[in-house]
Parts: structure tokens; C-alpha cells; sequence
């Protein structure tokens, strides 16, 4: 058919004008050339494996109390040294990584379920369904995160569930708005109208084309939010608010490390580069996952 | 060129296949201050026009004209202020839900960036394939998988083209593929909003001879939207010159280039860069 | 002396499927209050070209030649001495006025930024002449309206804003890519008046990029038609109107859709196949396959550059340096000679 020829010509092999012809990198390859996202996945990799590690297996014991090992310095038994029980540092941080995890996790996907559900209809439905979202989510930014959560963990008592819906409720305006902002943009593309055009219903649309184009965005967003959570976890866990005994947090053992200072100051030290290496970790994941998703859609013509 | 209607022979006779009817838009401004509300900016006001089957007609218009508010009310994408858009002689705009989705299957649009207009997350057999998702009767994989390479074989694309996502396209193939999924629901009108503005004066050319031999072999009514009136004379039996929401001058795109009446129309026509 | 003088200019680029030479081998000079056309599709090389005059390529690109204002080497030259150089001497216009023009500054502010930059006016000083700018270029009450912003215009007077900036310090050489593309048809031949008595109140040199042939035509007296990354074809824009040697310029004025009296008959003549990426491009003639008269020979050798015509010397031989002969690249001489469509 005429048609065909139109718009491909069949050439022989000929030699060209490229330097070198390669193939476009694919995704996997460009992430493992990307520092950032290499560091922030391998300090994430090592959270997530100290937790899975503390289900089988620990140095030491995390809860027995052994009053004659009390502060000791680091040795071969103890690897990072006993705190004022005599209960083994380095298991606590392992066992540790598990609440902050598990805070992390939960309490982001809550506010990910919610407040990306809330953030699609806000987009999808405009009009006022819009304004009462976004002003209720105004509301609840308006106040300080950390203080409601201690403000709701103080009234509903203290433990890691009530520290996880706190801080969970706190993730969902965030997500809220940011999935509103971006699904605003895509619902105002042209292949949106064509799917309007086609006769395709608002939820059709919302799951068909606005969700896996503001994917990306809400991953970068989640990775953010966890090491948010982390850090709030271990804010209440240090107030006392968070996970409870006997437990470890590392917020807690940040807390009870405060009194001994002066005579054993590794022991504020350890959960406190625990706490910095997951943060940095995950931030460092958000960065480079953002680098690497976002140049896709902005491609060059 | 002309479509099998063009010769006269059916005439007022057959039902107009497009009928819009003192179309109006205004759209509300944004409050600029709290006392009093700012005046509403007319987009249409009173657009009236008559499209048989098996003919094109072409609208065209520079910015500010209203030509994309009036493509969005032809498709039914947007309410009118006031008038009717009449499709094969029922009025769209007072259908219900279903029927306007079981409506839809007769006209379908085309749009202007070929780089916005294709979900970059879809594959091309899912975006060309999408207008297939509305209808009553929904066809299995199979068979739309069959539809689906039958459009791209009367687009110019291969088979092979049906897995891969429109990144690897480029401008001229992506409009091909925004032109395969308006064709895939057999519809009797196309709205083509600006369809070869973004292109290439080359590319431009292959496409229009694609929408004049697809106009020809299935009979395709073009509504076509251009500020070009070269492009448009390409396509079309019939112009329309919209000026600021109202209609200044209609007529056969001869006549409006060899004898324009209209000031506006001269003006488009004289400023239009000719090469020596 | 000319006033650009651009030799062997090469640019190789880094796509995503490799390194490839995006711009090979373009000359031309340019003499003061000349005009100079640029013509050809996307990706064949113009904008870079005009990029790489003030120097504002990417930075993984490699650029090889020569090009030369007034006798000075540009490629090569420090960031610091080409900024100096930059809205002071020569300076640009861009595609997109909303885009080149910041949304969240005034316009006197951005009209005052290259004279306060180059030279050194101070804030009132410059204020003055910025409304003067503006009121040349057609901006009504720019006095009152030295504060507001971009989006408070219009496509069109936006541009003619940018106009404004790029002449606010008198550049001996304005570079135009794709002014009007964006504008309406109307607008579009003021806003190409304006430019054309700009250049002759100032005479200076002007590289207009476009790829719309009526644009041409009516504003540049030479012009380059370039075809992925090199010049298949220049000379003085009648001659090569006229005379279309290369089948590239004949292949895009057969595909113009012509507003005209007569019926369109059919099929517009179309170029078979579609632009290859920059990595694909044959190493010897670029249209090597789409080009109806192609051999073998084609893919392979570049083709070399044939004068067609050289225009005799006029009688005041001070202008001698402005007949700029027709030029065309192909292998085979018959092809270019064989006549053009009319």
C-alpha cells in the first residue's frame, strides 16, 4: 500500500555518521550509574536487613538484663558494649530497626491511602468536593505535626499503635496535596480530553491514566515521608510517648542514654548514627529515584 | 478531494450528518475585586453552521477566535451557554449519559500536540484501543487486537508498532496513531483540532494526503480546525472564518482566497507569508 | 572585513543512543546590516547552529571550526568574555516569549537588565532608555507600563518585548530563532516588519531561523537550507528560490499546501520516509535514501559543495562581498542541474 512507503524507507546498511551507536540505557542501567540512588538504596537495603535479621537471629539479647555487664565498652561479646541494664547494645539497634520500620511502613501507607483516595477525587471532582479537601488539609497542616502527634499519643496513651495512627494522620495532607497538584496537571492534558472525548467516566479516567502518571511522584514522595516517620518515632519514642519497654526504639535508648553522658556517651552515639544512616538513606533513595523517573517524562523530542 | 456527497446529487434531501445552532460560550472571569463581578468573557457568540455527510468543513480563526471552545462543544466535552450541536439530528448536549457514551462511537477528535495527546504510560494497541472500552458492545482481546492492526495498516504504521509506547515515535507517527484511534470506532466525523500545526512542512504533507485518502475511502466527514487557510483548502469544501466568537465569512476556500469579502478574511489571507 | 565569519562549524552531540554529529562542516559569512536566512525542518541542525554563534550549546557538546565576529575567535573564549559579549554585541531572540521572559519580573526590569549589565547605566538612567525601547518597538504607554508582567501581554507584544531586550544595548548582530512560529498570521508580519526596520535603522546583521519558506522569502536576502546538520543548499534567497537545485529544496516547496486559486489536485507531494535520528544519519549525503535520485555512492561519500552560479561582479565593487554565490551539495552534478519544478 502506498501507504506504507509513506513514512518508511528501506535503506541498506550503511555506515553513519555516529561515533559510537548504543542502545538508549534503560532504566536499571541508569539507576546503577546514579551515586545518589546506589548509596540510598544500599543504607536502605541495610535497614530493612537489620530488621529481618533481628526475627532470627541477634549478637546478644535485646531484653535479658544483666546488672554485672552493666556499661560496659565494646568488646567481643558485646560488640558496641551493654547499656545501664547490661543489655546488649548492638542486638537493641538491630531489634530497633523493627519499630522504626514498622511506624515507617503503616503509618505511610496510611496516609498514602488515604490521602492519595482523597487527593484523586479533589482532582477529579473539583468544584467545592475540591475546596473542602484542600481546606480540610489546610487544617490539619496548621498544626505543628510533631506536637499533635505527642498531643494525641499523651491523650490516647502511650504505645506504638497510637504512635503510628498519629503519625499516620499526619502523612495524609501531604499526600493530599501533593497528588492533587499533580493530577491537576495530567487531567489537563490533551490525552486526557481524548479519553473524555471517548466517553471513558471520571473513575475510569482517574485509574486509567492519572494514577500511573503521578506514580512516580508519590514513590519519590513515600520514600520522603518514611524517613519523616522514622525521625517521628523516634521523637516520641524518646519523649517516652512511642514504643514502649521492653521493646527497644532507638528514640528510647537515645533518652535513657542522656542521663549517662558523661560516663558512657557510645551509647547515645550508636542509635543516634543508626537513627542519621536510615534517614540519610531514604532521602538519599527519594533523590536519586526522583532523578532517575522524572528525566523519562521530560524527554527530549 | 471532494467527498462522494460534494457532486450535489443527494443534497438538502439526506440528513445533515452536523448541525449547530446560535452556539454560545461565555466563560466567568476570575473575581478581580469583591464588589462587583467581572464580565463574562464571550468565547462564542452565536456560531451556526451545517455540515452534510460525506463533506468537510473547515473553521478558521486565530487565537482568541473561539475555535477550540467550539471544537470542545461539537464534541461535547463542554456545555453551551446557548444553542444546540445536533448529530445525525439528535441533540447531543441533551442526551443522557449512556446515550451520549453510545453516541460517541460516531465522532471522535484528533488533537493538536502529538506529544500531549498520547498517554505516555500506554502502549499504542491500549491508547488506540481506548475508544473501544466505552462501547455497549465490547470486543474480546482478540478481536480488538485485531482492530487495533487493521487502523494502524490503514494509518501507514506496521503491527509491530502496536506494542511499543509513543516515546519511541516520532511527531508525524504519533499524530498517525491519534488518527488510527479516532478511526477505530468506524466514526462519520472527525473533529481534528489543529491536527498538523506542531508537524514538520514535510511531514505536514504526508499526513494531510493520509486524512484526504481516509476522507475518500470510508467516507469521513473532517471538521477542521486550522488557522491555515492553505491547509484547510486542502481538505475541506466548506470554510468557516471565525472572528472573536462569530462567524465573518463562509464559502468554498476558492472563493474566500480569490474574492474575500470580510476585512478579517483579507486580512488573513493577505498576511499569510507568500514565497516569491 | 566580515562581520561573522563561521568555517567548517561541526557539533557532535550526545543523544541517548550515542555520540553523533549533529552539525557538519557549515560556512557562511555575514556582513554588517546583511541578512541572513537559516532553513530546514526539526533536527537538522539550525538552532544549534545559532546556539553555538553566542556559545550556548550544551554542555556535553563538542564543537569544532571556527566562528569569528569581526575578527575575533568565539569558540574557544572564556564564559566570563563571551557573557561580556552576549547582549552587548550580539544577541537573541527565542521561540517561545513566555517562556524567555522571566513570568515573575517586570519588563522595564527585564528590558533594563542587559543595559545595567553592559553598560553600566544606573537604575533611573536605564528605566529611561527601556521605555524608549519599548515605545520603539511598539508597546503602547510603556511608561505606565514598565511594571507589569509577561503573562499581562500578549503573544505578540510579548515578543516585541523581547525584541526590546535583545536591542537594548545595539548588538552588531541579532540572531531570530523562530521568532513568529508561535505568534498569530497577523501578528506574525508586524512583528517581521518591525524586525526588518530594526535592522536597517541599526544595520545590523541578522540570522533569521525558520522553517516556513514564506517567512523567508520575504525577510532574508541569502539563506542556508540545511538538512540534518549540514547546508545542502545556499546562496542568495532568489536565486535559490528560483533556480531549487538541491531535491531536498524542491522536495519542501512541493509539500507546501499553496493557498491558491485553482483547486487543490490531490495528493500534495510528499518526501518519502521521515527525518532518521541523529545517530542513523548516513555518512555521506544525509538525504541518502529519502532523495528520489539516490545511488549507492550516496550513503557513503559526503558529497562535495558545487557553485551553480556565481553572480557577475556588479559595478561598485564595494558590494561585490553581497552576491553570495548558489551552492548546493550532491554527488552527481546532473541531479542539481536538471531543473526545478516551477
Amino acid at each position: 500500500m502506498s501507504r506504507q512507503t509513506d513514512t518508511r524507507v528501506r535503506v541498506p546498511d550503511y555506515p553513519t555518521r555516529a561515533f559510537s551507536r548504543t542502545k538508549p540505557l534503560g532504566l536499571g542501567q541508569r539507576a546503577r550509574q546514579h551515586r545518589s540512588f546506589v548509596l540510598g538504596a544500599l543504607l536502605t537495603a541495610l535497614l530493612i536487613a537489620a530488621a529481618l535479621l533481628s526475627f532470627v537471629w541477634t549478637p546478644g539479647s535485646a531484653y535479658e538484663m544483666d546488672m554485672d555487664a552493666a556499661l560496659q565498652a565494646s568488646s567481643s561479646r558485646h560488640w558496641l558494649g551493654t547499656d545501664a541494664f547490661g543489655r546488649d547494645l548492638a542486638s537493641q539497634i538491630l531489634v530497633g530497626a523493627r519499630a522504626s520500620i514498622a511506624v515507617g511502613l503503616i503509618a505511610v501507607s496510611i496516609g498514602l491511602a488515604l490521602g492519595v483516595l482523597l487527593g484523586l477525587i479533589a482532582a477529579a471532582r473539583r468544584g467545592w468536593v475540591e475546596e473542602i479537601i484542600m481546606r480540610l488539609a489546610d487544617f490539619t497542616f496548621a498544626f505543628p505535626a510533631l506536637l499533635s502527634a505527642i498531643m494525641l499519643t499523651a491523650v490516647y496513651g502511650p504505645g506504638m499503635v497510637n504512635a503510628i495512627i498519629a503519625i499516620g494522620i499526619f502523612n495524609i495532607p501531604t499526600f493530599a496535596r501533593i497528588t492533587r497538584a499533580s493530577a491537576n496537571a495530567v487531567w489537563s492534558r490533551d490525552y486526557v480530553m481524548a479519553a473524555r472525548a471517548c466517553g471513558q467516566s471520571r473513575t475510569a479516567i482517574t485509574l486509567r491514566h492519572v494514577l500511573p502518571n503521578i506514580a512516580s511522584v508519590l514513590v519519590v514522595q513515600a520514600t520522603i515521608q518514611f524517613a519523616l516517620a522514622i525521625l517521628a518515632e523516634a521523637a516520641l519514642s524518646y519523649l517516652g510517648l512511642g514504643t514502649q519497654p521492653p521493646e527497644p526504639s532507638w528514640g528510647r535508648m537515645l533518652s535513657e542514654a542522656q542521663t549517662l553522658m558523661f560516663q558512657a556517651p557510645l551509647l547515645a552515639v550508636w542509635p543516634g548514627v543508626a537513627i542519621a544512616l536510615s534517614v540519610l538513606g531514604l532521602n538519599l533513595l527519594g533523590d536519586g529515584l526522583r532523578d532517575l523517573l522524572d528525566p523519562r517524562l521530560t524527554r527530549e523530542r | 478531494m471532494n467527498g462522494p456527497a460534494a457532486t450535489g446529487a443527494t443534497g438538502a434531501a439526506s440528513e445533515m450528518l452536523l448541525k449547530a445552532s446560535g452556539l454560545k460560550r461565555a466563560y466567568s472571569r476570575p473575581r478581580t475585586s469583591l464588589w462587583h463581578r467581572p464580565e463574562p468573557l464571550q468565547a462564542l457568540r452565536g456560531v451556526s453552521f451545517e455540515l452534510p455527510a460525506g463533506q468537510s468543513l473547515g473553521v478558521v480563526g486565530e487565537s482568541g477566535s473561539g475555535k477550540s471552545t467550539l471544537a470542545r462543544l461539537v464534541m461535547a466535552l463542554d456545555r453551551p451557554s446557548e444553542g444546540t450541536v445536533e448529530l445525525l439530528g439528535r441533540n447531543l448536549h441533551q442526551l443522557g449519559e449512556q446515550a451520549l457514551r453510545a453516541a460517541r462511537r460516531d465522532f471522535q477528535m484528533v488533537f493538536q500536540d502529538p506529544y500531549g495527546s498520547l498517554d505516555p504510560r500506554m502502549t499504542v494497541e491500549h491508547i488506540v484501543s481506548e475508544p473501544l472500552a466505552t462501547l455497549n458492545e465490547k470486543p474480546g482481546r482478540e478481536a480488538r487486537r485485531l482492530q487495533v492492526l487493521e487502523v494502524l495498516e490503514q494509518v501507514g504504521l506496521r503491527a509491530q508498532d502496536a506494542d511499543k509506547y509513543p516515546h519511541e515515535f516520532s511527531g508525524g507517527q504519533r499524530q498517525r496513531i491519534a488518527i488510527a484511534r479516532a478511526l477505530i470506532t468506524r466514526p462519520r466525523l472527525i473533529v481534528a483540532d489543529e491536527p498538523v500545526s506542531a508537524l514538520d512542512v514535510s511531514v505536514q504533507a504526508q499526513v494531510l494526503n493520509l486524512m484526504q485518502d481516509l476522507q475518500r475511502e470510508l467516507g469521513l466527514s473532517y471538521l477542521f480546525i486550522s488557522h491555515d487557510l492553505a491547509v484547510v483548502q486542502h481538505v475541506c469544501d466548506q470554510v468557516l472564518v471565525l472572528h472573536q466568537g462569530l462567524v465573518v465569512e463562509r464559502g468554498t476556500p476558492r472563493q474566500l482566497f480569490s474574492a474575500p469579502a470580510h476585512p478579517y478574511t483579507q486580512a488573513l489571507v493577505r498576511a499569510a507569508p507568500r514565497v516569491l | 572585513m566580515a562581520l561573522l565569519e563561521v568555517s567548517n562549524l561541526t557539533i557532535n552531540l550526545q543523544t541517548h543512543r550515542g555520540r553523533a554529529q549533529a552539525v557538519r562542516d557549515v560556512s557562511f559569512t555575514l556582513e554588517r546590516g546583511a541578512t541572513l536566512g537559516l532553513i530546514g525542518e526539526s533536527g537538522c541542525g539550525k538552532s544549534l547552529t545559532a546556539l553555538a554563534l553566542l556559545g550556548l550549546l550544551p554542555e556535553h557538546a563538542q564543537v569544532d571550526g571556527s566562528i569569528q565576529l569581526d575578527g575575533q575567535e568565539l569558540l574557544g573564549l572564556s564564559e566570563r568574555r563571551l557573557c561580556a559579549l552576549r547582549g552587548n554585541r550580539m544577541a537573541m531572540v527565542f521561540q517561545e516569549p513566555m517562556s524567555a521572559l522571566n513570568p515573575v519580573h517586570g519588563i522595564g526590569r527585564q528590558v533594563a537588565e542587559p543595559l545595567r549589565l553592559h553598560l553600566g547605566m544606573s537604575r533611573a538612567q536605564a528605566r529611561a532608555r527601556a521605555t524608549e525601547l519599548l515605545e520603539r518597538v511598539g508597546i503602547a504607554q510603556a511608561a505606565q507600563r514598565l511594571d507589569d508582567y509577561p503573562h499581562q501581554f500578549s503573544g505578540g507584544q510579548r515578543q516585541r518585548i523581547m525584541i526590546a531586550m535583545a536591542l537594548a544595548c545595539g548588538p552588531d548582530l541579532l540572531v531570530a530563532d523562530e521568532p513568529t512560529t508561535a505568534l498569530d498570521v497577523t501578528v506574525q508580519q508586524r512583528i517581521l516588519d518591525l524586525l526588518q526596520e530594526l535592522v536597517a535603522e541599526h544595520s545590523m546583521a541578522l540570522v533569521l531561523i525558520s522553517h516556513d519558506l514564506g517567512v523567508i522569502a520575504q525577510n532574508v536576502e541569502q539563506l542556508l537550507v540545511m538538512y540534518g546538520g549540514t547546508v545542502v543548499e545556499s546562496g542568495m534567497t532568489e536565486a535559490v528560490f528560483a533556480r531549487r537545485a538541491h531535491p531536498y529544496t524542491r522536495g519542501l516547496f512541493a509539500a507546501r499546501p499553496q493557498l491558491q486559486a485553482a483547486p487543490a489536485a490531490g495528493h500534495l507531494p510528499t518526501i518519502a520516509g521521515a527525518v532518521p535520528e541523529l545517530v542513523d544519519l548516513p555518512a555521506g549525503c544525509p538525504f541518502a535514501g529519502r532523495c528520489p535520485h539516490t545511488r549507492d555512492d550516496c550513503y557513503v561519500q559526503p558529497p562535495p559543495a558545487r557553485t551553480l552560479h556565481q553572480p557577475s561582479m556588479p559595478a561598485p565593487a564595494s558590494l561585490a562581498f553581497w552576491r553570495q554565490p548558489h551552492v548546493a551539495r550532491c554527488l552527481y552534478e546532473q541531479v542539481l542541474t536538471q531543473g526545478a519544478k516551477a
